[in-house]
């Protein structure tokens, strides 16, 4: 019985995140019309274009092999199985427990692979030109990933994120420059694999410097949906990572009452809204970065990482 | 209120040396005098910190100069300087931000392992702080090797002797008349400092440390 339970929270999960993957970004693009003083899209439109653009034909370039068909599905695939292991709004959920931040790393990682194979598949320069970026920035986030990732197993013990949840929602956690550094990294990181502003413009894809844009500019119909709902969704993943981390407040530990629960999905969605906000201020407030100041960028978040692993390095061997 | 007192002066110290980083990473001249004072300020906070857990009055006094002096009066003094010399464009690194980095990283690392080891039988709270300290001053040093621009020299050397006053107030027992004696001496190596800047821009119209290279009769 109570693996029935777990399981029907383990699959309210993963609608939720779908369920509200495009009304975070169509929160974003309203936030930041209005703070440009625009009208803007309305808040649900992100939803019509989705079913819109799934309706339409799918139109394959000759010069594409199977792989271009499959890339859509794998990475969405991959996104939402990520997703599915990140406490929104409770920690000890049923598939939490097969997986740790390491194979989400993972996870995230194999989807870009395959939609950097797929922009280089059909053989157009732009989709080359997504691809070598992706790579780059890739090169630069992943590693800076992996060292937030062991900065939080050093606190918390665990590299198991309802773990590393649960010990951050107990009052022991201390006052720590390091997590602040992890935090700031986290947020770069982030920017970076979202596409967000000053590495990446979401919003056009009629520019040089655009990197996600130009890798899916060959797709069309349905296999666009896929992708832009996968990219929709990983923006989610990231901010419920950040949120479940360091804002777990409200997060319903494992084993918790049903109304427990409840609770905290209400504060996953007020952090969900709070961190839309924030998003579209910090974007509107920013200037886009040319493509080469990109990895001094994320460097900066690979570099934080690692002096946040060696402060406490220090203060574990003091203590 | 043993572990409350350590995390604040791991968090202040360890402030410093993120914001070394940023001193590294910084290119614009007058952000990089912004970073500086900010530096001054998170310095001045942890001798203010260290003058209360150890309960000596006289670092109280420390933690003022090193505000006076090093959040106001120097780096006004050198925005006036780079105002004067009209060279408010970006840094020029010798090397690449990344590599800087690494070789900071580098640093740091091989500054706590020298400490850690070195300092085991002092106190926790000095230990610790001497790490950093040394930490920072690295960084400084890091600093004045891979930038070309003088007045960025400059700021490496002051923040070099921040990491100085750092180690000053870890360690227990160092006299007032020392430490007033260094600050007043940084006032002193900034005015000769200045004075030296006017001269290299006069005779090489530039700022540029490569520039001095001419006198040994070939450029590096």
């Amino acid at each position: 019985m109570a693996m029935i339970v777990d399981l029907i929270f383990q699959l309210f999960q993963m609608t939720l995140v779908i369920a509200v993957a495009p009304l975070l970004t169509g929160l974003v693009r309203v936030t930041k019309a209005r703070l440009l003083r625009r009208k803007g899209p309305p808040l649900l439109q992100s939803y019509r274009d989705l079913v819109r653009l799934a309706r339409k034909e799918a139109i394959v370039a000759d010069t594409a092999s199977w792989l271009f068909r499959f890339v859509p599905y794998l990475v969405f695939a991959a996104t939402w199985v990520a997703a599915a292991l990140v406490p929104t709004f409770a920690t000890g959920l049923l598939f939490s427990w097969s997986a740790d931040l390491i194979a989400i790393v993972a996870l995230l990682g194999a989807a870009r692979f395959f939609l950097t194979l797929a922009g280089m598949d059909v053989g157009t320069s732009f989709g080359g030109i997504g691809s070598s970026r992706e790579a780059l920035f890739g090169a630069m986030a992943e590693p800076a990933m992996i060292v937030i990732v062991f900065t939080l197993a050093l606190v918390a013990g665990s590299t198991q994120l309802s773990t590393v949840a649960a010990y951050m929602v107990s009052s022991n956690v201390g006052l720590r420059v390091s997590l602040a550094m992890a935090l700031v990294a986290l947020v770069i990181v982030a920017l970076a694999e979202n596409g967000r502003i000053p590495v990446d413009n979401p919003a056009t894809h009629l520019e040089l410097t655009m990197v996600h844009e130009a890798m899916i500019l060959e797709y069309s119909g349905r296999h666009l949906a896929i992708i832009e709902l996968a990219a929709m969704l990983k923006l989610v993943l990231y901010v419920s990572l950040i949120a479940c981390v360091f804002v777990p407040w409200g997060l319903a530990i494992a084993d918790a009452s049903v109304s427990a629960r409840l609770v905290g999905a209400v504060a996953y969605l007020a952090k969900l809204g709070l961190a839309g906000v924030a998003l579209a201020v910090f974007e509107t407030s920013i200037a886009k970065m040319r493509v080469f100041r990109v990895p001094d960028f994320v460097g900066a978040a690979l570099m934080l990482g690692f002096l946040g692993a060696l402060l406490l390095f220090v203060s574990r061997t003091l203590k | 209120m043993k572990g409350l007192s350590f995390d604040v002066a791991h968090l202040l110290a360890g402030g410093l040396v993120l914001i070394s980083f940023l001193l590294l990473y910084q290119t614009r001249l007058y952000a990089l005098l912004n970073v500086f004072a900010l530096q001054a300020v998170v310095l001045s906070l942890s001798v203010a910190w260290q003058a209360y857990v150890q309960g000596a009055d006289h670092l109280y006094l420390t933690a003022l100069f090193a505000f006076a002096f090093k959040a106001i009066i120097i780096p006004v003094a050198l925005h006036r300087i780079i105002a004067e010399l009209g060279i408010h464009r970006d840094v020029e690194n010798v090397v690449g931000v990344g590599l800087t980095m690494l070789g900071g990283l580098a640093l740091v690392a091989l500054s706590e392992v020298v400490m850690l080891r070195i300092a085991s039988d002092a106190g926790v709270l000095a230990r610790e702080d001497l790490a950093f300290a040394l930490s920072v001053v690295l960084l400084g040093m890091l600093m004045m090797v891979v930038r070309r621009n003088a007045v960025s020299m400059v700021v490496g050397f002051m923040s070099l002797e921040n990491g100085l006053i750092l180690a000053a107030t870890a360690a227990k027992g160092m006299p007032l008349v020392v430490e007033i004696s260094v600050a007043f001496s940084v006032l002193v190596a900034l005015v000769v400092i200045g004075v030296f800047l006017f001269r290299i821009s006069e005779r090489f119209e530039t700022v540029d440390a490569h520039a001095l290279d001419r006198l040994r009769g070939r450029r590096g």
